[in-house]
């Protein structure tokens, strides 16, 4: 076996090139590696309750571990996968930021989830074990086509779990318009890989701006349109909303804190792309920005709880686009991971107070924190960490993010603020929801919405209620990545200048926030309705793509039964016809020609039968008359 | 070596006609255990192999044949065939396995799919037109009465049309071929003398018009649009191993006859015929997609996905010819990446086409209409059938990506409209998740109902095609090493 063995797998196998030596890089393969094996395992073998949990929970905090060992030891991992692209994998600043946040969400969110899923752990863990393994390789990968693997693993993986319930066909079509929306933007990234390989920079992620232009703008747009549509962003952002037909674990992991974080954080990772191509860069900031804004409206009008934190996580995206867009990447990734812990917060909650009284719907929710504390302050810490209160965490993070935009231009920060006001509206309404209910809500009405969804336990067990309280620790804390001294170190290991935090900007942002929220509690909030469907972009998509798609499909198929193969149908019926004219022929012409030739032929030989007599005075009369004719012709012939 | 791995399985077949008074079950065993060893030949010739040199193969084997016109019985193997030979040893070893459980003559079945086995290996190993053009032939005649023979529904036509459709298609091939030995100097039918004096440099026209017949006649094989409509049926009557391999390594011969005989024996004609064989690739992707969408018979909308996939071939093998600076090296990644398309279409396509004969065995029927939520009852089907449809709308992490990413970036390198095809893959992925939740999802209704689920021969012959692809998604270059050196020989051959 030595041609196959020592080319193919002993590259694909032999310990790689690593900065930081052989335990570490291993650490990162194991870290991709083990959650997809046992995710795999667990979903195949389909185990009971128990093991399925305690091997997805083993599994979630080793990950932790390696992630943590990886950060530190930012280890490098390169084997040759397709031409001109390696399996290349390398913890630097951000993914070392970024990876032990996202490894550490996705356990607190398995535990609740061994408190909240009911049925098919084996699946239900599988499938988020397997998302988990992709994450990681999203979070370290170099080069475009392991990205891409990454990347659309995610996707198939939301897929999946959107569908988790895939006895509800609703679910299902939630799950495919999920993947299919994020697929149309995924085209993106197979663009911009062609673009490289045409711009002559090769398909490692930092050498894209080494492109030659037009290939340059072309590589970095296609990115740019991929990561929207991951990050729920305009005009990408409807699918979203679908997805919160997912169980609410889900939502929290893949749909606020992971996969879809992963939009933004692919633009921060292509960042220095994005630098060397400013039109780009600029579009970029101006559709997060406006992501910020009208999702952020869209967020107030909703009327269920997990919408509205749904549109608020396209919303926050937004920032995280912006910062990329204006090159705030120490900003943004702050951001980026202080939403996470928030937002996965906010969604654990959601789903504790579904499981247990069967509804999301907001004014089903008043006073549901005080019946439940713990998750109810979690809640409410988070609610107002969201809100961008001083000094919570997303206050800090976000101004990080504006005080860059400031410096490109004034709109886009004013944009920003607003933007920022309008988070303070829809956190301070879930504050106010969740302890007292909402001005003017019946409670007649409300209760008419309990079990409407499911049958409610009315229960909120320890499972559900102990990752709450971690996650809000960091929807308190985390800001300090974005305040000093920690912002200088953190904008240094990104290898980015230090990112001057403006106190005027601090003071500004949260006096506003802290404004909108107060205003919340004191009157009602505005809820214009046209943001209710989420502008009805789902509704647009549909009427100006899917039907037009599924009517040219019924039309093309009709047209290859009615000419290509009746064509065909055609030539064979001809041919049957002239098979058959030709054996007329054959049968009319030819051989009656035949037939006639021999008729003819016969009654020749009846008459040449005549003379023939017998009789031998007639043969000698004959005799004569011949030798009389012969006589006759030879002399008048002469 | 080649001859023993290619007649193994036809000796098998004789030997299973003649032996006297042998049972059903041992026949089946038997075609298991003829696959099995044939397949581990063609892993010891894999070991064996070293890349041969540019325009050469290697394990080459030759003898007269016909020397009055020059055609020798000549086999070799290079980056190009070799993979195709393991995929097709592979499939027809999934095959045996899934016919483990076939009631109707399976003695018969197995002689015919030894015999179909031996055509197919004989014909990736060809390095002779002639012999090329006798396994492409009887390879026509196998199928045929595999779908006459074993196949349901309106089997006699549907099979009827597949036999003179490709027929005709095979007589243009002919033609080409003996334009191409008339235009030969000295006449020859050897492929490896053909490409290294590529005959007809001089008379353009000419070559422009025997590529053209070899292009007809492999565009019906493969098959291309518009000359596509013989496969739905063939593929809806046909049984599930038909169906496995005449879309898993059949419709293969046409796309390797591309890249071994059009584009390194006519180079000239082959860029001159460039731009038509692109538009005719990016036209198959789409149209193959978009009718895919609208079918509601699963075997018929698989089916029209093989149309698909074979477009991204075809596109890519296209785009090899449109030559401009600097793309060489785009170029070859297209050709690679059409190359590993054509392993990944046979496994995962077998892999499909096998769990659709499943439905046909439980409940008679492949309308999408009469199933839903099949999950419940058959689930390991069902994710065997997620995984298979993953893989054919190109999940990364799964062989078909590793094929279509580098059909997309060779191509839009090397000439950026074909941009466009990406389209292809957005509809595929709509069209098989709208099957899946069609069939798979929703209330357990209609014939779902007392479905029962994979019987372990299905299992392990569905699982060993989607473990391969798995693999090849995850370790490319268990592949990739072969193909690659082709790739970029095939490039430099049609630069010339």
């Amino acid at each position: 076996m030595n041609t196959l063995a020592t080319t193919a797998f002993s590259t694909a196998l032999s310990t790689p090139a690593s900065t930081a030596g052989a335990p570490a890089a291993a650490a990162l393969l194991v870290l991709v590696l083990l959650p997809a094996v046992v995710g795999a395992t667990l979903a195949w073998t389909r185990p009971g309750r128990r093991s399925a949990n305690t091997a997805s929970l083993a599994t979630a905090a080793i990950a932790l571990g390696l992630s943590v060992w990886a950060a530190v030891a930012r280890p490098a991992v390169s084997v040759p996968f397709m031409a001109d692209a390696d399996f290349g994998m390398r913890v630097d600043g951000l993914a070392a930021l970024v990876a032990p946040v996202v490894s550490a969400v996705t356990l607190l969110v398995l535990i609740f989830a061994v408190g909240d899923i009911k049925e098919s752990q084996g699946r239900f863990h599988g499938l988020m074990l397997l998302f988990a393994s992709s994450v990681s390789l999203t979070v370290t990968a170099t080069t475009l086509p392991i990205l891409l693997m990454a990347w659309e693993v995610m996707g198939a993986t939301s897929y999946a779990l959107i569908g988790f319930r895939w006895q509800e066909q609703h679910r299902m079509s939630a799950g495919l318009t999920a993947f299919l929306t994020t697929r149309a933007g995924d085209l993106g990234l197979y663009l911009a890989a062609g673009a490289a390989l045409a711009g002559g920079s090769g398909l490692a992620l930092s050498d894209l701006s080494a492109a030659d232009d037009p290939w340059r703008q072309v590589a970095a747009a296609g990115i740019v349109v991929a990561a929207l549509g991951k990050a729920a962003q305009l005009p990408f952002s409807f699918w979203l909303s679908r997805a919160m037909a997912g169980p609410s674990a889900v939502s929290a992991l893949l749909h606020s804190a992971a996969m879809v974080a992963m939009g933004g954080y692919l633009l921060l990772r292509v960042q220095p792309l994005l630098a060397t191509t400013p039109g780009v860069a600029t579009a970029t900031a101006w559709l997060g920005v406006a992501s910020a804004v009208v999702l952020g409206v869209v967020a107030l009008a909703q009327t269920d709880l997990k919408q509205l934190l749904a549109a608020s996580t396209a919303a926050q995206l937004g920032f995280v686009v912006l910062a990329a867009g204006v090159g705030a990447v120490a900003g943004g990734a702050a951001h980026l991971v202080a939403h996470a812990a928030t937002k996965a917060l906010l969604f654990l909650a959601a789903g504790a107070w579904l499981t247990a009284l069967g509804t999301k719907r907001l004014e089903a929710l008043a006073g549901v924190a005080g019946r439940w504390p713990v998750v109810g302050w979690s809640a409410t810490l988070g609610a107002v960490a969201l809100a961008g209160i001083p000094p919570l965490s997303l206050w800090a993070t976000k101004d990080a993010v504006l005080a860059a935009a400031a410096e490109h231009s004034v709109w886009l920060y004013a944009a920003g603020l607003a933007a920022s006001v309008i988070s303070g509206g829809y956190a301070g309404r879930i504050v106010v929801v969740i302890w007292r209910g909402e001005r003017g809500a019946d409670p007649a009405g409300s209760a008419a919405h309990l079990d409407e969804e499911e049958p409610g336990t009315r229960v909120v067990g320890w499972w559900q209620q102990a990752p709450t309280l971690v996650l809000a620790v960091g929807a308190v804390g985390l800001g300090v990545l974005a305040l000093p001294p920690l912002a200088a170190r953190l904008a240094s290991d990104l290898g980015q200048p230090d990112e001057q935090v403006s106190a005027a900007g601090l003071v500004v942002g949260g006096a506003l926030s802290l404004a909108a929220l107060l205003a919340v509690m004191r009157w009602p909030v505005p809820r214009p309705g046209w943001a209710l469907d989420w502008l009805g972009l789902e509704r647009a998509a549909h009427a100006t793509l899917v039907q037009p798609t599924m009517r040219l499909a019924a039309v093309l198929a009709r047209f290859d039964d009615a000419v290509f193969d009746r064509a065909v149908e055609r030539i064979a019926h001809a041919t049957m016809a002239a098979g058959a004219w030709s054996a007329r022929f054959d049968l009319r012409r030819v051989d009656a020609a035949v037939e006639a030739v021999a008729a003819r032929t016969r009654a020749l030989g009846r008459v040449a039968r005549r003379p023939q007599t017998g009789q031998l005075h007639q043969y000698y009369l004959q005799s004569v008359a011949v030798l009389a004719v012969g006589l006759v012709l030879l002399l008048t012939v002469r | 070596m080649l001859s023993l791995i290619v007649f193994l399985p036809l000796a098998a077949a004789v030997v299973l006609l003649t032996l006297p008074r042998l049972s059903d079950a041992a026949a089946r065993w038997a075609w298991v255990v003829a696959a099995s060893v044939d397949l581990a030949l063609v892993l010891v010739a894999w070991a064996r192999y070293n890349a041969p040199a540019p325009g050469q193969l290697a394990l080459e084997e030759q003898t007269r044949w016909i020397p009055g016109v020059d055609s020798r019985y000549h086999l070799g193997v290079d980056g190009l065939s070799l993979p195709l030979v393991v995929m097709t040893a592979v499939l027809f070893l999934a095959c045996a396995v899934y016919a483990l459980r076939e009631r109707n003559r399976p003695r018969l079945q197995a002689v015919l799919f030894l015999f179909l086995q031996s055509v197919s290996l004989g014909l990736f190993t060809s390095a002779d037109l002639i012999l090329f053009f006798v396994f492409f032939d009887l390879s026509i005649v196998g199928m045929y009465f595999v779908i006459a023979g074993w196949g349901h529904g309106d089997a006699a036509r549907s099979a009827l049309k597949f036999f003179l459709y490709t027929f005709l298609g095979s007589l243009a091939l002919l033609a080409g071929f003996i334009g191409l030995y008339v235009g030969a100097d000295p006449h020859t039918f050897d492929i490896l003398q053909l490409t290294a004096h590529p005959p007809l440099a001089d008379h353009p026209v000419t070559g422009a018009l025997v590529l053209g017949a070899i292009l007809l006649g492999l565009a019906v094989k493969t098959p291309t649009v518009p000359f596509h409509t013989w496969l739905p049926p063939a593929h809806t009557d046909a049984p599930a191993i038909g169906s496995a391999i005449l879309a898993g390594v059949l419709l293969k011969m046409g796309t390797y006859g591309f890249v071994r005989i059009g584009m390194p024996l006519l180079p000239d004609a082959w860029r001159a015929w460039a731009w038509v064989i692109v538009a005719v690739g990016v036209v198959s992707v789409l149209y193959g997609a978009l009718v895919a969408l609208a079918q509601d018979n699963l075997k018929r909308m698989i089916a029209y996905t093989s149309v698909n996939h074979m477009g991204y071939i075809v596109l890519a093998v296209g785009v090899a010819g449109v030559i401009a600076p600097d793309t060489a090296q785009a170029r070859s990644v297209a050709v690679t990446g059409a190359v590993t398309q054509m392993v990944s279409h046979g496994l995962v396509t077998g892999a499909l086409f096998l769990l659709a004969g499943v439905m046909q065995d439980r409940a008679g029927t492949y309308d999408m209409r009469n199933y839903g939520g099949l999950a419940a009852p058959a689930p390991r089907m069902a994710w065997l059938f997620a995984v298979g449809a993953f893989a054919s709308l190109g999940l990364p992490a799964l062989s078909g990506f590793i094929a279509e990413f580098q059909v997309f970036t060779g191509s839009i390198a090397a000439a950026p409209v074909t941009a466009v095809a990406l389209l292809g893959i957005l509809i595929t992925a709509a069209l098989f998740l709208r099957a899946l939740q069609r069939i798979f999802t929703g209330d357990t209704i209609g014939a779902s109902r007392g479905f029962t689920d994979l019987h372990p021969s299905e299992t392990w012959s569905v699982g060993l095609l989607l473990v391969l692809s798995l693999v090849i998604g995850l370790l490319p270059r268990t592949l990739l090493y072969l193909i690659e050196p082709a790739g970029r020989a095939a490039i430099t051959l049609v630069g010339r």
